[in-house]
């Protein structure tokens, strides 16, 4: 393989995953936490609090609790608030404010509406992709 | 700073800060474990959210700043040192700094909250700027960018694009780029996806050096196919990251690219298991051998780890797998299996350990981890097919906690396995500082 190819390949390549990149970055599929509503200081709070250590999104963060991307229609909001004030025996209580579990809903809310996390509900093709 | 006055190339500072990093690595690990059985350990003081991101970032870092050392001390023996120095040790000293506080923070309940790399925001200017210093001294150290062996390349492509990928993980501070959830996600993700591939490329780029040195032949590292298979790589690394949210309600292209492109990994498996025998045969160079038997251990993880991760890029065995600890299985499996193996290569080639006591001690670490890995592997997946089979059907009737419940044999056996593979790091670890330092005092 000459330099010239080599080069040529990279940028092909290059170019591609920009193209790819942008392409991506102005897909935003029409957004329900806009700044500095409830629901994004309540994803700020997540992360502060580094809920993910133990919880998922959509099956991604820390394996020790259970995914959260659908408690909110899965179990009413004083239940939640329940867990937020006292923790259980592995979850710290992290005595959030009136304000913050409010907070914290909203963005529960939120996540909530953008879909389902079960992969039960997705069905496989025999050729090796899956279907909502 | 006592070594930065010495003649002793800069290397030497990022690979031993680096070994620091790795005893962290398992001393937190280790803790998590014990979290998993025993539920509710230091609950109050020191859960798991603080555990988990001490481990992670230590294990981060202890790859990225190898890696770095690594490169760096392969160029210095390349071009007959650096093109600054003086740039080596405020990269050193920025990644040191940077990480002391991230870990220091956590302890207090600090979080940006981000997945790996959870520190504040704010703690990632350091170490965007001592990468910038890093990429800054490899391209003037090249210089010459003609008819270059295949690890420049990867060298050079592993630092620019890891910057990109790097920046491109702190786009949610944007507004536009959190508001929504699952567009949020994609582009988190497909951050993290490569530049896992560019580290990646820093590790294999060195390791390809090193079997130049323990063959006595340049000839593959300019070979059409090993450029190929850079190229491959490089694809791969662009494009794969899709597997990591397959089952998040993104738009479906994104699930048809990631799969077609993760297949093309097919053919490095191809190779591996055809190149396998004849690397064995190579077992003559007893001057490396125990680099050789590093790399021969990450050989065998590389397989393990790639057959994994093929079947993971498939969708429809994907929804089984995610979400579980197969994930981590997958993520542990190639973070110590491979990276870690072929790092501790690097460091015994770079710390020129021959003394046969130490060799024999160190293989015998070596040997201890590699009898506890796979039980250690195998424990966590199958904890994940557990867990999967209670997500897919008996997620409605059985609670979660009685779901953990019924698989904590399993991580009862990951908790023991795990701290053997710690004795066997130790062990390596151990030794390895202490030829060093018996050797820095002889001299
Ligand atoms: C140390 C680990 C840990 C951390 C950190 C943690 N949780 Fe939990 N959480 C758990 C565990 C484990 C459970 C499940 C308890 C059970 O089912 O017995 C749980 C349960 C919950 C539940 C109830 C879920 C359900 O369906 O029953 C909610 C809501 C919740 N956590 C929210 C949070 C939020 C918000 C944060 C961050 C502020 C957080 N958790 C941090 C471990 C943790
Ligand atoms: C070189 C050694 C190690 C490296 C590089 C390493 C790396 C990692 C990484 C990258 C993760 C994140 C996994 C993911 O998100 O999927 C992780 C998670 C974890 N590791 Fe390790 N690890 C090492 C050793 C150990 C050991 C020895 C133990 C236990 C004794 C351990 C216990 C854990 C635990 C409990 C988790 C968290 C799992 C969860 O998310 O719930 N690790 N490790």
């Amino acid at each position: 393989m000459s330099d010239r190819v080599k080069v040529m390949t990279l940028i092909v390549l290059a170019v591609s995953f920009l193209c790819y990149t942008l392409f991506l970055y102005k897909e935003n599929y029409s957004s329900n936490a806009e700044y500095g509503t409830m629901a994004d200081k309540g994803k700020r709070l997540w992360q502060e609090k580094n809920c993910n250590a133990c919880h998922q999104i959509y099956g991604l963060g820390g394996y020790l609790g259970p995914d959260l991307t659908n408690v909110y229609s899965n179990r009413s909001e004083a239940y939640i608030k329940h867990f937020l004030q006292n923790g259980t025996n592995i979850m710290p209580a992290f005595h959030l404010t009136e304000q913050q579990m409010n907070e914290m809903l909203a963005y529960f809310k939120s996540i909530d509406s953008s879909g389902n996390a079960s992969p039960a509900k997705l069905k496989p093709n025999y050729d090796g992709t899956i279907e909502r | 700073m006592e070594l930065l006055k010495d003649k002793k190339p800069i290397s030497h500072l990022f690979v031993i800060t680096g070994l620091l990093l790795l005893f962290s690595t398992l001393i937190f690990g280790t803790i998590g474990a014990f979290q998993y059985v025993f539920p509710g350990l230091y609950r109050e003081s020191f859960s798991f959210e603080k555990i988990r991101p001490l481990h992670v970032s230590s294990a981060v870092f202890w790859i990225l700043i190898t890696a770095c050392g690594s490169v760096l001390h392969y160029l210095i023996k390349k071009r007959n040192g650096l093109w600054s120095n003086k740039l080596a040790q405020w990269q050193w000293f920025l990644f040191t700094i940077a990480v002391v506080v991230i870990l220091i923070t956590y302890v207090l309940g600090i979080f940006g909250g981000r997945e790996y790399w959870e520190f504040h925001p704010y703690l990632a200017i350091p170490i965007i700027i001592a990468w910038i210093l890093f990429l800054i001294n490899v391209i003037k150290t090249i210089k010459d960018f003609r008819k270059q062996p295949v690890y420049i390349w990867m060298w050079l492509t592993g630092t620019v694009f890891f910057l990109f990928t790097y920046l491109e993980s702190y786009l949610w501070l944007i507004p536009y780029f959190r508001s929504n959830i699952v567009h949020d996600m994609t582009i988190q993700w497909k951050s993290y996806g490569s530049m896992v591939g560019c580290w990646n490329m820093l590790i294999y780029g060195c390791s390809i050096y090193l079997m130049d040195k323990i063959s006595g032949s340049e000839k593959y590292s300019y070979s059409g196919i090993s450029f190929a298979l850079y190229f491959l790589g490089l694809f791969n690394l662009m494009f794969n990251w899709g597997h990591h949210i397959y089952t998040l309600p993104a738009p479906k292209y994104i699930q048809y690219v990631s799969y077609g492109v993760s297949m093309t990994e097919l053919l490095l498996l191809g190779r591996i298991i055809y190149y396998w025998k004849s690397s064995v045969n190579t077992a003559r160079k007893l001057y490396h051998i125990l680099s050789y038997r590093f790399l021969l251990a990450a050989d065998l993880w590389i397989f393990l780890t790639l057959l994994l991760a093929i079947a993971m890029s498939i969708p429809a065995i994907n929804i089984y797998t995610h979400g579980t600890h197969i994930t981590v299985a997958h993520t542990m499996g190639a973070t110590i299996g491979i990276n870690t193996f072929l790092l501790l290569a690097f460091v015994c080639n770079i710390f020129k350990i021959h003394k046969p006591k130490t060799e024999k001690r160190i293989t015998a670490g070596l040997y201890i981890t590699l009898v506890a890995l796979p039980i250690f592997w195998i424990s966590l997946i199958i904890a994940g097919v557990l867990k999967s089979n209670w997500q897919m059907h008996l997620s409605n009737e059985v609670p979660f906690s009685a779901m953990m419940q019924s698989i904590h044999p399993f991580f009862v056996v990951f908790l023991i396995s795990g701290i053997i593979l710690t004795i066997g790091f130790f062990v390596i670890i151990g030794n390895l500082l202490a030829a060093y330092f018996m050797k820095t005092q002889e001299n």
